[in-house]
């Protein structure tokens, strides 16, 4: 290795060390899992153009097929192909879980900056709500919701986002409580901002970091929550793939056909560890370490 | 023409902070400004002291509404500040503004130092083409003694003295008439600080600015200002009607004799106060001082002796006063 070297280049390597994405990508660590992570999403967004078979094509005469050349991870009981199966469901797993974490992350900033801006009676109702909440365990809240909406994508996406939303209030909550007393929001009252100029544009931006940080780290844990009720059956309804839905349907035949439960869960397994891990880097890059632990 | 009211009229404010704990606990109530009633006249300095602690700076944070009061009433160029709306308020606060003590502090880490003087405009809805942007910029830079060089720079690559110059830059780009100081020299060098209050005299005179001006050292302010008001857990105890007129209170001639002389053979004896400060939730029937002075009778611990004036303007709030 020449790292050293590259500090002293004036090239480009040296100049994209200076920009945080450009530390977490240039880390082994952010590396590796950045790029896995990239293709993981592309595959996503390219799975109808890319995948060897149609998700959905059943074939009876070649159910459940150990690994082959023609079908490299092996079919299922309809003669479906695993990995075709895996690409689309990437779609599902990923699309949920991170559109139900971004919204999560919103509401939870917009209630933490309400809370702790406004304080007083505000502050008590939404930390008491938010606080019932943390006490229940994600999957008990996610599973409850599910219950009384009903299954499907949309009432998963509903379901992980109430059941993170707890996490995320709590981080930017704390985050402007220390951040409102510093001299320079005062300042900005007393140069006559409105109460939306100071949240905007002061104390939320100062306050995102971490919360989005967090709010990476949970897409991991919510992907193995989408998994998990798509297990159940609650999530993405048949004939749509989803991570969890076939390890699901493996369970049946799994000593006879276990390509068909090992490939879906060492899928959720990688992608969640790499999603960990270049959070972890993202946290080294930004120097926010004792930030998020505290949430 | 100055005309030759006050700019700032004080009547009987008085804030007290409360704090509870838990839900249904007692309140405790602290007492930080008692029954303030002072002017502030129009471009002149009027410098506020007092030790750590006695209200000088929620004086001047209620002076400018960034503090709600508790009751009594803020007349600012004739409107009752204390009565305005939300809206009023922040249209009002081009005319009022404040210098912060910390400079590390009173900027936006994330704006650059031009996005930070242009934010007045912005949030006062003013709006400025690229060309008058850059140009008002440019000015207060100009105005502040600062190459605006640094105009695309972060604050923390400034050091104090230049963000406090840039503090002031921005107190001074909606073009008030009143500006708080509160202790703008406190958290600099003394180099620094020798340079800033020279900065501040010259805006004074150039733009004819109403200051306000809280330190806790007296030298400083009586070298600075044209009124000091003397403070002592949260009332005001002497105002002196100029910079170089005798104590009459003992507790101002305690503070003057705790000053230190620039001057390491002037060797002289410092009047040490002993005694305890009372707490200010808990504030004595009789004068507050009293614990702690040498002048004290008995009738200081029984009754509070009120601010009375003499004819030459200089008030004091002592049964026994030294002249």
């Amino acid at each position: 290795m020449t790292a050293p070297a590259l500090d002293h280049s004036p090239g480009f390597l040296a100049e994209a060390r200076r920009t945080t994405l450009g530390k977490v990508f240039l880390s082994p660590k952010g590396g590796i899992t950045g790029a896995y992570l990239l293709a993981l999403v592309l595959v996503a967004l390219l799975a109808p153009w890319i995948t060897p078979y149609p998700y959905d094509a059943q074939n009876l005469p070649l159910a459940s097929q150990p690994p082959s050349l023609a079908n490299w991870l092996g079919t299922d009981e309809f003669g479906r192909d695993v990995l075709s199966r895996i690409m689309y469901g990437a779609r599902t797993s990923l699309s949920v879980s991170v559109t139900a974490i971004t919204v999560s992350v919103f509401i939870g900033m917009c209630l933490g900056a309400a809370a702790a801006y406004f304080g007083g009676l505000l502050d008590r109702f939404i930390t008491a709500v938010i606080d019932l909440s943390w006490s229940f365990p994600e999957l008990l809240i996610a599973l409850i919701l599910v219950a009384i909406i009903g299954p499907g994508l949309t009432s998963t996406m509903i379901a992980i986002g109430v059941a993170y939303l707890a996490q995320f209030t709590r981080l930017t909550r704390a985050e402007i409580l220390a951040l409102k007393n510093e001299t320079y929001i005062e300042a900005t009252i007393g140069l006559g901002a409105s109460h939306s100029h100071v949240v905007f544009r002061h104390l939320l931006p100062n306050a995102m970091a971490p919360v989005i940080i967090c709010g990476m780290l949970a897409t991991g844990d919510a992907i193995i929550l989408e998994a998990t009720l798509g297990f159940f059956g609650l999530g993405a309804q048949p004939p749509v793939p989803s991570w969890g839905a076939m390890m699901s349907s493996g369970t049946a035949q799994i000593f006879k056909a276990p390509w068909v439960i090992i490939f879906p869960g060492l899928v959720i397994a990688i992608t969640v560890v790499a999603i960990n891990l270049f959070g972890d880097a993202l946290i080294r890059a930004l120097d926010i370490k004792s930030k998020i632990r505290e949430g | 023409m100055p005309s030759l009211s006050p700019l700032v009229t004080i009547r009987d404010l008085n804030k007290i902070f409360e704090s509870r704990k838990g839900l249904f606990g007692e309140p405790r109530r602290m007492t930080a400004v008692n029954q303030v009633s002072l002017d502030i006249p129009r471009g002149q300095v009027t410098g506020v002291v007092g030790e750590s602690g006695c209200g000088k700076s929620t004086l001047a944070r209620l002076v400018l509404r960034l503090l709600e009061a508790t009751s009594g009433s803020i007349s600012f160029d004739g409107v009752d500040l204390l009565k305005q709306s939300h809206g009023a308020m922040r249209l009002l606060r081009r005319r009022m503004q404040m210098v912060f003590q910390d400079p590390y502090s009173s900027l936006d880490p994330r704006y650059t130092i031009a996005d930070a003087l242009l934010e007045p405009f912005k949030v006062q809805g003013i709006r400025l083409t690229t060309a008058e942007a850059r140009q008002k910029v440019e000015a207060l830079f100009a105005m502040v003694g600062l190459d605006a060089r640094f105009a695309q720079n972060h604050p923390h690559q400034l050091s104090g003295g230049q963000r406090q110059r840039i503090g002031i830059a921005r107190a001074l780009a909606l073009e008030p008439d009143l500006m708080v100081l509160d202790e703008p020299t406190a958290s600099l060098d003394v180099s620094i600080q020798a340079q800033i209050v020279t900065l501040l005299e010259k805006l004074k005179h150039e733009l004819g600015l109403t200051y306000l001006f809280i330190s806790h050292d007296l030298n400083l302010v009586r070298y600075f200002s044209d009124r000091i008001v003397v403070m002592y857990l949260g009332r005001i105890v002497e105002i002196l009607p100029d910079a170089k007129a005798a104590p009459r209170h003992p507790y101002t001639q305690t503070l003057l004799d705790s000053t230190f002389a620039p001057d390491p053979t002037q060797r002289r004896d410092i009047s040490r106060l002993t005694g305890e400060i009372p707490s200010p939730y808990n504030l004595p029937q009789g004068c507050a001082f009293a614990a702690r002075c040498r002048h004290a009778r008995p009738d200081c611990l029984s009754r509070r002796p009120v601010l009375e004036t003499r004819s030459d303007g200089h008030a004091v709030a002592c049964f026994h006063p030294l002249t």
